[in-house]
């Protein structure tokens, strides 16, 4: 049974489809061209955000892949207040590729860009209703009565007369009732899940007792174990191994050389590890092989002085300058930085002359049948994806580079391998936050006020690799943001340019991706001009502010809002919840920093002493956090605990080096990150009561924290920071 | 060779090299996955189990050197001890992946210790990585552990 209906003005279609099991399945879902008509059609199960079989069960479909970030309890919840279930006994699927679960903000079944549950916000949430209105006509037709006068509460719908009917009795008929055109969703004042701040985590008890399944815990029945070795440099190739020892150690199946360098196939992890050591792997280098991190910079401060491609624009900018009663410039530097998610990568593939299973925890399950059908020959189709739960993303799970590793393998060997990165592996092929030159030139009036300012970047931009399609005209849209929604007036004249620069290192998307950057060049130079200007830093970033601009980053559902006063009312909340302006003893500063990002704004006041030999300890830091309405708010509290601690992480100790064509720091005692005496004792978080759409908020935090502290550090040293991290080396230099 | 041992109260062996990391024995031989593979080097914490009651980095423990002693892991933990409770109760894991690393050691920092400083709980924790920044619930969820029976 399968009823499709086209709702030609907002070009949505729904589907319900009888399932196997005479349960009713039913997807909702944004076209995005002709294939997703032929998908529909296909009536495949799926397709579909709910599952309501006859033994009353009710699964929700996740199509996002949980990492962390509460999608498996979030997004369940939007399903759950339109369908009219108790959360609680909701089952939880990770959903399979499918051009349904497309997100609508990415444009492809994407974890990442903190659009979970905003694409979901009202998808999600209809899915929900239209199966309760369907169970709900179900049931109005049993029993002979309108269905305006049956009421559906916790899996039952009840009729006038006391009739009852739970959701599994009735949902083969459901399946096969009209699927509604106009679906008409909840105001925020009948939320009875979304906002509940006593909501739990439906994964927590399985994270707890140790039961929950990440790649790494896979195994599946003839599995063999394999471990590798991956060239030592970026497009390194295998040029000669020897496999005779390997092989004849006890376990070991087989020794095959795949793309990205050789694997033991062994009976058991350790004994795959042991032998990699007796393959005496001769590399051909290829042409990064000498690149150093000196030369890096070198060649990028180079590139820095073309002009670069102009991403925003107005006015004249000479003039602009020229008028200024002063010029204030400064150039800023921040390092390449690794992911190192707490799971290193790893992939189970069983590859079959006529097909492939892949189970894996993954960010980007809709390209992973097409990158194995490249490394196997199958067809895409022929291959069949499972996603796990993630130890970690923080967009390294974006990469392809483990599911083809794991196809590869598993096909040489002619078994099913589970593939399993070690650190050091894990460390030194990650793709890398891009390093970045930022330089900036401010003209002041003569009040010391913002007339005129020029951005110039210059960095490898990681579209150009991954999806080159959205780079134009020399802007790759990832590496102008936070920058390009520049808050601020400068009515002389403004002038944003970028400058695409390859260094030869694999750059990736990483947690906020380049808000990092950008926010820390662009609010660490604020507070430079604030300083200029003689001017406190919050009143100064107030009164800069331009109060009409609508343009916010990623904004998706948020056009039309102006972002000034969003960001306005952050920093006076910011100002009054900080303790902003107090007393200090010497040694112990404050510092703001501000963004929109992925349409949330957070302002954040961070705390610091730094000690003679600049050693940086932050005591307290207060975020301020609007981020629209909260599905899930004690895990959007937790969203930003996470945040603050990766962007901390990355700022006070973050930098991967090259050296001799490859990555330096390969393991947590070279590359550190934040620790838990290192984590700032007091962390206020407040957010602002709204009922406007969601904003993103697993990564724009992440950024913010970076030029807060950096701010504080100079509030209590006099010390500008230009160069990250701020290690006492870095901070003694400036 | 066998190398014969305790696992959360069950007398086991493992036919394996006696240097095999008790991580692997633990993960590919006996099943038990809930012990995490996270740095291989004692660095991070995701390997954490009981050895008699003290956490130790099973990455780093040659099964054999563990031959006749008493091994607990996260499964081993009960489901119901006062640490997991506490974790539940306050939504501690993120991704989840440190945290039977982060709760072996928590436990046996309660052994030890009834009633943790902060500066305790620094000190015994700072062994144990989250990437995901569950910082803030780990040193509240400790202490609410401490206050249950």
């Amino acid at each position: 049974m399968e009823n499709i209906v086209k709702n030609e003005k907002r070009r949505d279609f729904l589907k319900a489809s009888g399932t196997v099991a005479g349960g009713l399945a039913l997807g909702f879902y944004l076209p995005s061209g002709p294939r997703v008509a032929q998908a529909a059609e296909a009536g495949s199960s799926p397709n579909a955000w709910v599952r309501i079989t006859p033994d009353n069960t009710v699964t929700v479909l996740v199509a996002r892949s949980e990492m962390g970030q509460d999608v498996y309890t979030s997004m369940t919840m939007l399903v759950a207040e339109e369908l009219e279930v108790d959360i609680n006994k909701v089952k939880v699927e990770i959903a399979p590729p499918a051009e349904v679960y497309i997100n609508s903000l990415l444009g492809g079944q994407v974890t990442g860009g903190s659009t979970s549950v905003r694409d979901g916000w009202e998808k999600l949430r209809k899915a929900g209703a239209s199966a309760r209105m369907m169970l709900v006509a179900a049931a109005a037709d049993d029993w002979g009565v309108a269905a305006a006068r049956c009421k559906a509460v916790d899996g039952v719908v009840t009729g006038p007369g006391n009739q009852r009917a739970t959701y599994g009795s009735l949902a083969a008929k459901a399946a096969q009732m009209e699927v509604p055109k106009d679906v008409p969703l909840k105001p925020a004042n009948e939320f009875k899940i979304i906002g509940n701040v006593r909501q739990k985590r439906l994964d927590t008890a399985a994270k707890v007792r140790g039961t929950a399944q990440f790649g790494i815990d896979t195994r599946i029945p003839g599995m063999a174990y394999a471990a590798v070795v991956l060239a030592p440099t970026f497009g390194g190739k295998v040029a000669s191994y020897s496999d005779a020892r390997a092989k004849s150690f006890p376990g070991v199946k087989d020794v095959v050389q795949f793309s990205q360098g050789v694997a033991v196939v062994a009976d058991s992890y350790w004994t795959a590890k042991k032998a990699l050591s007796t393959l005496n792997v001769r590399w051909d280098g290829g042409p990064n092989a000498n690149i150093d991190q000196a030369s890096i910079w070198e060649n990028m401060e180079a590139a820095s002085h073309e002009a670069g491609a102009v991403f925003r624009e107005h006015g004249d900018i000479d003039t602009g300058m020229a008028n200024a009663a002063s010029i204030v410039s400064a150039e800023y530097r921040l390092p390449f930085l690794s992911h190192s998610p707490m799971e290193p990568m790893n992939c189970t593939a069983d590859v079959r002359a006529d097909k492939a299973v892949i189970i894996t925890g993954t960010q980007f399950q809709q390209l992973v049948p097409h990158v194995v059908a490249g490394a196997t020959g199958l067809k895409p189709e022929q291959v069949e994806v499972h996603t796990t739960f993630l130890g970690g993303g923080f967009g390294r799970r974006l990469e392809m580079d483990f599911p083809i590793a794991a196809a590869e393998i598993s096909k040489a060997a002619g078994m099913p391998v589970k593939m399993v990165y070690s650190r050091e592996d894990d460390m030194t092929h990650d793709s890398y936050r891009p390093a970045g030159i930022y330089k900036m030139n401010a003209g002041l009036d003569d009040k010391g006020n913002l007339s005129a300012v020029r951005f110039h970047s210059t960095g490898p931009s990681i579209s150009a690799r991954m999806f080159p399609s959205v780079v134009k005209d020399g802007i790759d849209p990832f590496s102008v943001e936070g920058i390009d929604n520049f808050p601020y007036t400068a009515d002389g004249g403004l002038r944003f340019t970028y400058q695409m620069h390859d260094t030869g290192v694999t750059v990736g998307y990483w947690r906020a991706v380049s808000h990092n950057q950008n926010a820390v060049a662009l609010e660490s130079f604020i507070d430079e001009l604030a300083n200029a200007a003689g001017k406190d830093p919050i009143q100064y970033r107030m009164d800069m502010l331009d109060m009409g601009s609508t343009k916010h980053q990623w904004s998706g559902l948020a056009a039309g809002v102006a972002v000034g006063p969003r960001i306005r009312r952050a920093l006076a909340q910011v100002r009054a919840k900080s303790g902003w302006g107090k007393k200090m003893p010497a040694g112990r500063g404050q510092g703001v920093a501000v963004m929109e990002g992925y349409n949330s704004v957070i302002a954040i006041v961070a705390e610091v002493t730094v000690s003679d030999s600049y050693d940086v300890q932050i005591d307290k830091v207060t975020t301020v956090v609007d981020a629209g309405t909260l599905v899930h708010p004690d895990q959007a509290l937790a969203q930003i605990q996470s945040s603050l601690n990766f962007g901390q992480a990355a700022c006070m100790l973050g930098e991967i080096t090259i050296q001799n064509g490859g990555v330096e720091q390969d393991n947590f005692d070279t590359y550190r990150v934040t620790r838990i005496n290192e984590a700032p004792k007091t962390l206020n978080i407040h957010f602002i009561k709204s009922n406007s759409v969601p904003g993103g908020l697993g990564e724009p935090a992440t950024a913010v924290i970076q030029p807060a502290i950096a701010n504080a550090i100079f509030a209590a040293s006099g010390k500008r920071v230009r160069t990250l991290p701020y290690t006492p080396e870095n901070i003694g230099a400036a | 060779m066998k190398v014969a041992f305790q696992v959360n109260g069950k007398r086991t062996s493992a036919d394996v090299a006696p240097d095999t990391p008790l991580l692997w024995v633990l993960r590919d031989t006996l099943g038990l996955t809930g012990t995490k593979f996270g740095c291989g080097k004692a660095l991070c914490g995701a390997c954490t189990v009981h050895l008699n009651g003290m956490a130790i980095r099973s990455c780093q423990t040659p099964v054999g050197s563990v031959a006749g002693q008493k091994v607990t892991t996260i499964e081993g933990l009960g489901g119901n001890h006062r640490v997991q409770r506490a974790w539940m109760a306050l939504d501690v894991p993120q991704c989840g992946y440190c945290q039977p690393g982060q709760m072996m050691s928590a436990s046996a920092l309660l052994a030890m210790n009834s009633n943790p400083s902060d500066q305790d709980i620094d000190a015994f924790m700072s062994g144990n990585i989250c990437r995901c920044g569950t910082y803030p619930r780990i040193r509240a969820a400790i202490k609410a552990a401490a206050r249950m029976s």
